[in-house]
């Protein structure tokens, strides 16, 4: 549908600028992109402009963001960002800004997003903005791919897993009430439908990937119906997939035997709380919120953000945030959108730079600042750039 | 077996189907359709299952068939069958079909403008059952030297298949359904399936239908073919029927084929050819291939893809008279594959850009 449009939009731009110019539209590129105008490069054709929903977000997320336009400019990606601003902190909650966020991202389908902060205090809706788009957009896997960097050596070394987490329903349920003074309820929900949807998920996500085993993490043996449910659906679908191995693990040997031999796991997959945990203990083993990149996937639309969802709110205007986790985010959104040459490029980059160890940010034991940063990773582009 | 129907596999917008690259001229053609679909940006998935139809086990065909049931839908190409292997090695393509239960066989015969042929304007849907009738592999010898093939026609897959006709006939809009049998001869059998279709027919009013036994059928088939409309019949008679009918449009390397269950999809070639002969010698026809890759689109309701690459393909093949051998022409696979990659770009909505 958005497809339609926009070839209809492009073919009446075409049609009003070869009548005005009369040339042949394959030797004058359209341009659609909102930025400066370019100069005509043949290789481009910017009549394939791909459309992304772009969120700030709160606390470093803007910055983050200028990063990625910096990076993606240099590189010439055939990518448009639509920006939509939207916080729910400091009394700026708007449900309409909310509903122009839902309709922009069903439009383009692709979405990059610093994380919505959500205000601590009551204030009458139990569901976030984060969780009120999970829930309308369906975004129900979350996926964290934790690998070692090159060249940044942590405790542990070339490490290599994934996480998949069920982001939509669980301990995340919003449903809490106080039936008696001074006692709270929180439900916790569990579906089966839903835990059947996660784990067939975790498993083709694991066949595409040619990975050998999936490992579901829960807590059964105390909350026996809840996460044996989930439990159990994980099984049902595992008789699918004979060539891949599955195994199950409760959440606290899970957290333990991470932090003593990683290696031993490939996929896991688990419900909303425990995945939330491990997501951040995992980022943590290979060097913290900054560098880990996540995805979250519903039928339709798949929606790129960081691993650890952190605003890091200490670091505003400090320029000092590791912008590592947005970029290679958006070198796996370019990868979805099927423009593999630039995802190349823009993750060779970083990766690049990060090997070499010079210009490091302050969480990786560096000094050097974020514009430092995201300099090197342009310098490092393998691309001819006409700037 | 599976205790519940899994969810489909479409994650962010992408599609997974299980592709079984086959013998013969499969792997280069199911390639071309690969080169087409990420060209144009389709987001469909393949995931490869390869079936090495010399090995006596059958591990590698449960395997795809687990794939199939996983993702919901096929693309594939013929697999061999060895006629010297023993009895109880079932043929790799029936054992697919009779698991899966895929128990209609589509194919849509239509003339094309641009290829040359002794009969113009012909437009015919056939529907072959595709799991029972001659097909059920089982044969004994009681006494040597004597062999008893059995033939099962049954009541339930008579009505299922005659359902599906009168419906998919109902919804293109066609006017006649023609049952094909031969009940003069096997009266018991054939008449089950005439009178199976019969009573389905009295469900469909707007509908006319008639019958035409298999032998008078393949005789116009080849004097007047235009007389047909939607035809209905079981396996063996379909395998002949939609064999001669390919032949009058133009041959195997233009007419895509579907095979319909209740849960799941395969699309292939509509003859089922392995092509051995011109293996790897691009110039196979990509023609029906790339047809079945359309129609695998428009089953996962991705429409306006499924519109620009048969335009494409058909533009191809009418406007630009690039052929390939089969149909009278000079050029080569990769010709034409390049050939409709160009005009998708003209026409289509959104492509890669190669560096």
């Amino acid at each position: 549908m958005a497809v339609a449009s926009l070839r209809r939009s492009v073919l009446s731009l075409n049609r009003t600028l070869r009548g005005s110019w009369c040339q042949a539209p394959d030797l004058r590129p359209v341009c659609v992109s909102a930025c400066q105008r370019t100069p005509e490069r043949s290789s481009v054709h910017a009549r394939n402009t791909f459309k992304v929903t772009m969120v700030p977000g709160d606390g470093v997320g803007p910055e983050l963001m200028r990063a990625v336009r910096e990076v993606f400019k240099a590189a010439d990606v055939p990518v448009e960002f639509e920006e939509i601003h939207i916080s729910e902190v400091h009394n700026m909650a708007s449900e309409e800004k909310l509903d122009q966020l839902f309709t922009s991202v069903r439009n383009n389908g692709v979405a990059i997003k610093g994380k919505i902060n959500n205000p601590m205090a009551y204030k009458g809706d139990l569901a976030s903005y984060e969780m009120k788009l999970r829930r309308k957009l369906d975004l129900f896997a979350n996926v964290v791919h934790v690998t070692s960097l090159p060249g940044y050596s942590t405790r542990h070394n070339s490490l290599d897993l994934v996480i998949i987490r069920e982001q939509t329903e669980g301990e995340y349920s919003s449903l809490e009430h106080e039936s008696v003074k001074g006692v709270i309820e929180s439900l916790k929900i569990i579906t089966r439908e839903k835990s059947h949807r996660i784990a067939k998920f975790a498993f083709d996500y694991a066949t595409k990937k040619g990975r050998s085993k999936v490992t579901a993490v829960h807590k059964a043996n105390i909350m026996k119906l809840g996460d044996g449910l989930f439990l159990q659906s994980c099984a049902e679908v595992a008789k699918l997939y004979p060539k891949i191995k599955f195994e199950n693990i409760i959440i606290d040997n899970c957290c333990m035997q991470l932090v003593r031999n990683p290696y031993q796991f490939d996929v896991l997959v688990m419900p909303n709380l425990y995945g939330n945990i491990i997501d951040n203990l995992a980022a943590g083993l290979v060097g913290g919120a900054g560098v880990v990149p996540g995805e979250s996937y519903s039928d339709e639309y798949a929606v790129f953000e960081t691993g650890a969802r952190h605003p890091f709110a200490q670091a505003v205007g400090r320029n000092i945030a590791n912008p590592t986790a947005m970029l290679l985010s958006a070198a796996n959104m370019l990868r979805h959108l099927n423009l593999d040459y630039h995802s190349n490029m823009v993750s060779e980059a970083v990766k690049r730079v990060i090997k070499q160890g010079k210009v490091r940010t302050k969480d990786l034991g560096g000094y050097c600042t974020t514009e430092d940063f995201v300099r090197a990773v342009v310098n490092n582009l393998g691309h001819q750039s006409v700037y | 077996h599976c205790v519940f129907q899994p969810p489909p596999a479409k994650y962010g917008g992408q599609h997974t189907v299980t592709l079984i690259p086959g013998d013969g001229i499969g792997p280069e053609l199911l390639n071309h359709v690969r080169e087409v679909f990420r060209f144009s940006c389709v987001p469909v998935d393949f995931e490869v299952v390869n079936v090495n139809s010399s090995r006596a086990d059958e591990d590698d065909i449960n395997n795809a068939i687990t794939a199939i049931r996983r993702n919901g839908v096929a693309l594939k190409g013929n697999i061999e069958t060895n006629h010297t292997m023993p009895p109880s090695f079932k043929s790799r393509n029936n054992l697919m079909r009779t698991s899966l239960d895929l128990y209609a066989n589509m194919m849509h015969c239509q003339s094309l403008p641009g290829v040359q042929t002794r009969h113009k304007n012909i437009d015919i849907i056939i529907i072959r059952e595709n799991t029972e009738g001659e097909y059920s592999s089982l044969e004994h010898e009681s006494v040597s030297g004597v062999v008893e093939s059995l033939k099962i026609i049954t009541r339930l897959n008579s009505l299922r298949i005659a359902d599906y006709a009168f419906r998919l006939a109902r919804e293109k809009g066609r006017r006649r359904v023609t049952a094909v049998h031969k009940a003069n001869i096997m009266k018991l059998g054939d008449g089950l399936f005439l009178q199976c279709c019969r009573e389905v027919a009295s469900g469909y009013p707007d509908i006319t239908f008639d019958s035409m036994i298999v032998d008078n059928t393949t005789m116009q088939l080849v004097c007047k073919p235009q007389q047909f409309d939607v035809m209905v019949m079981p396996n063996l008679y379909g395998n002949v029927v939609s064999n001669v009918c390919a032949g009058l449009v133009g041959g195997p390397g233009l007419v895509p084929g579907a095979n319909y269950g209740r849960d799941y999809a395969m699309f292939e070639t509509a003859t089922r050819n392995t092509g051995k002969s011109i293996a790897n010698k691009n110039i196979a026809n990509p023609t029906a291939m790339l047809l079945a890759s359309c129609l695998l689109l428009d089953h996962l309701k991705l429409h306006e893809y499924a519109t620009t690459i048969r335009n494409a393909i058909l533009t191809t093949m009418n406007e630009t008279r690039l052929h390939t051998p089969d149909i009278g022409g000079q050029g080569t696979t990769s010709e034409v594959v390049q050939s409709i990659m160009n005009i998708i770009q003209k026409t289509g909505p959104r492509t890669v850009a190669y560096y």
